[in-house]
């Protein structure tokens, strides 16, 4: 027999765990059914009618859809490696200096986290219309440039927060040592700076690079009819019914996530589930 | 840190130029554009003439715009509130569970979250169909309950499906679903930063577990319980897919109404002005939690 519960121990309280059951439920049920009943071999989609992969046959043979999962990677991957070079540029700059308007660019930098993103989507549509006119018809993947930018100008904010957050921890006593032992700038930026700063790094990245992927509105409003992205492409099935082909799309999705956080939270070691504000989940 | 710029200007321009100019142009140009259409008139098909008149923001107030953005305020409130009666007993178990516990059940909020914002909604859209899982389920058991009452020779009429997509209840319990994570990590953050010896001081001092929670956990949550509140309410009333795919007719939303205006019917400068009045109303929040925030911690 177990201890009975200590007078803290709320977690093994059964009213507190039938409620974190409820809330469980409710959040995956909808998600497990979508994944398993994209191998269900029924076109009306409700009674289970045996295992099929048809529809993921149907998914890949499908050229639009195809064509634009690659754009949203393409997407996602060139507004990650810029949002991660301006992100982290900014994190440095406001990490190590002090500057009139200082509190003027933090302000700034916080916008694009809390403007409405049907805001900063509109925004978007009328910039590329009337000041920079974006050639939609250029070569692939030149025609994606104003979603890409405007990727990365929602992404790089939420960068230069996590990148900013790890540099705080940053024992300045290292930097004044490699100052003393003869390091130029560059090269305690490259072998000092950078290494400490890495798991934020990755964190941003990631971060960025689900956001990009993960976009519906600011997409939405700077895509045009040859520059559609995944979501916008099932936005536009979905319109019309719910179909096993879109529940195979979708778990397709569900799966790179998933994976690509899993790979994230593995490359950076164990700690990394516990929260920064903890304090463990920031130090090496 | 705050070195002041002194004798490394080349580090701090090589620094600060691009991600300063990139905030610049691609985001407070635009940005400062649609502010100002949002004081303008369209002149002809393709001219906006901003002239400073304020029409668009007195369109926005006419009865029927301004029905809208209530019932937007009034979906976001109203899920802002579930979250946070559903939230709240999830913050709580994730606080107070073992690490390796507490790892799985934060990684068990967090999963949704990384998933596609645009997928869970269809899947919310399978589940609440009138031919959807919700209402497979509930036709079933009727099923077994007329085969009962036939039994007792009573006849009870044919499953009606339950219309649970397509109307207000739809878009709530969307809207709840896709924030609900929203409301649990901050709350869980504040939470976890507690010092338990307080609790047991109560418990100690006579309170009971209801007692000590309403009086000691609650107010000392309350920073996490007003930034759960601000990064929950914000995106639910500028939601735009939610009530687009699950609402009806009836449920749209002020961010349906701009991006009307800007597609559709094609009247920018009332949709800038439709944009404006959100963006103030977020500032308004946020200035209101800095404004609560300096109260409780004079310094």
């Amino acid at each position: 027999m177990r201890a009975p519960p200590g007078p803290l121990d709320y977690l093994r309280r059964w009213p507190l765990r039938a409620w974190l059951a409820a809330t469980a439920v409710f959040l995956y049920a909808p998600l497990i059914t979508l994944m398993a009943f994209s191998f269900n071999d029924s076109k009306r989609n409700i009674v289970w009618r045996g295992f099929t992969l048809k529809y993921y046959a149907l998914t890949f043979a499908d050229a639009d859809l195809i064509q634009a999962f690659v754009n949203s990677l393409t997407i996602a991957l060139v507004s990650t490696v810029v949002s991660l070079v301006l992100g982290a540029m900014t994190a440095l700059l406001l990490w190590r200096f002090r500057f009139p308007g200082k509190p003027a660019l933090e302000g700034a930098l916080g916008l694009p986290i809390v403007v409405p993103e049907i805001c900063m989507g509109v925004a978007m549509l009328v910039f590329f219309t009337e000041v920079l006119p974006w050639p939609t018809e250029a070569p692939w993947p030149l025609n994606l440039g104003s979603i890409i930018i405007s990727h990365i100008s929602f992404s790089f904010s939420f960068v230069a927060v996590v990148v900013r957050g790890r540099l705080a921890s940053f024992d300045r006593s290292l930097e004044e040592a490699a100052r003393d032992l003869g390091a130029g700038e560059w090269r305690i930026f490259r072998e000092v700076l950078v290494p400490h700063m890495q798991p934020g790094l990755i964190a941003g990245a990631l971060l960025a690079f689900t956001l990009s992927l993960d976009d519906f509105v600011i997409t939405f409003f700077t895509s045009g009819p040859d520059t559609t992205t995944f979501p916008i492409k099932v936005y536009s099935m979905v319109r019309f019914s719910v179909t096993p082909e879109v529940n195979a799309a979708s778990t397709l999705l569900i799966v790179i996530t998933v994976a690509l956080t899993a790979l994230a939270l593995w490359l950076q070691g164990p700690g990394v589930t516990q929260t920064p504000q903890a304090g463990e989940g920031l130090l090496p | 840190m705050d070195e002041p710029v002194g004798r490394s200007r080349g580090v701090f321009a090589i620094l600060g130029a691009p991600p300063v100019l990139w905030l610049v142009v691609f985001f407070l140009v635009p940005l400062s554009i649609i502010w100002a259409y949002s004081f303008g008139q369209n002149v002809n098909l393709t001219r906006i003439a901003v002239d400073g008149n304020l029409a668009n923001y007195a369109h926005a107030l006419r009865p029927l715009y301004l029905g809208i953005i209530g019932k937007s305020l009034w979906f976001a409130g109203l899920t802002t509130l579930l979250c946070l009666i559903v939230g709240f007993p999830v913050a709580v178990a994730i606080s107070f569970a073992g690490p390796r516990t507490k790892a799985w059940l934060l990684l068990l909020v967090m999963l949704p979250f990384w998933t596609n914002l645009l997928i869970r909604t269809y899947a919310l859209m399978a589940v609440l169909r009138t031919e959807g899982y919700v209402n497979a389920i509930l036709g079933f058991g009727w099923k077994g309950l007329a085969a009962v009452a036939a039994l007792a020779g009573l006849h009870m009429p044919a499953f009606t499906p339950l219309e649970l997509l397509h109307n207000d209840f739809a878009v709530v319990f969307g809207l709840v679903y896709v924030q609900l994570p929203f409301m649990v990590l901050p709350l869980y953050a504040a939470l976890d930063r507690l010092d338990r010896s307080l609790i047991e001081a109560s418990l100690d001092l006579g309170s009971s577990h209801l007692g000590a929670f309403a009086k000691v956990v609650v107010p000392l949550a309350m920073p996490g319980v007003v930034s759960g509140v601000l990064v929950t309410l914000i995106p639910s009333v500028g939601a735009y897919l939610t009530p687009d795919l699950l609402g009806g007719p009836s449920s749209m939303m002020i961010a349906n109404v701009i991006e009307r205006q800007f597609k559709a019917a094609d009247d920018w400068p009332f949709g800038a002005a439709l944009s404006f009045l959100l963006m103030y109303m977020t500032f308004a929040a946020m200035a209101a939690q800095a404004f609560a925030g300096r109260r409780r911690s004079p310094t």
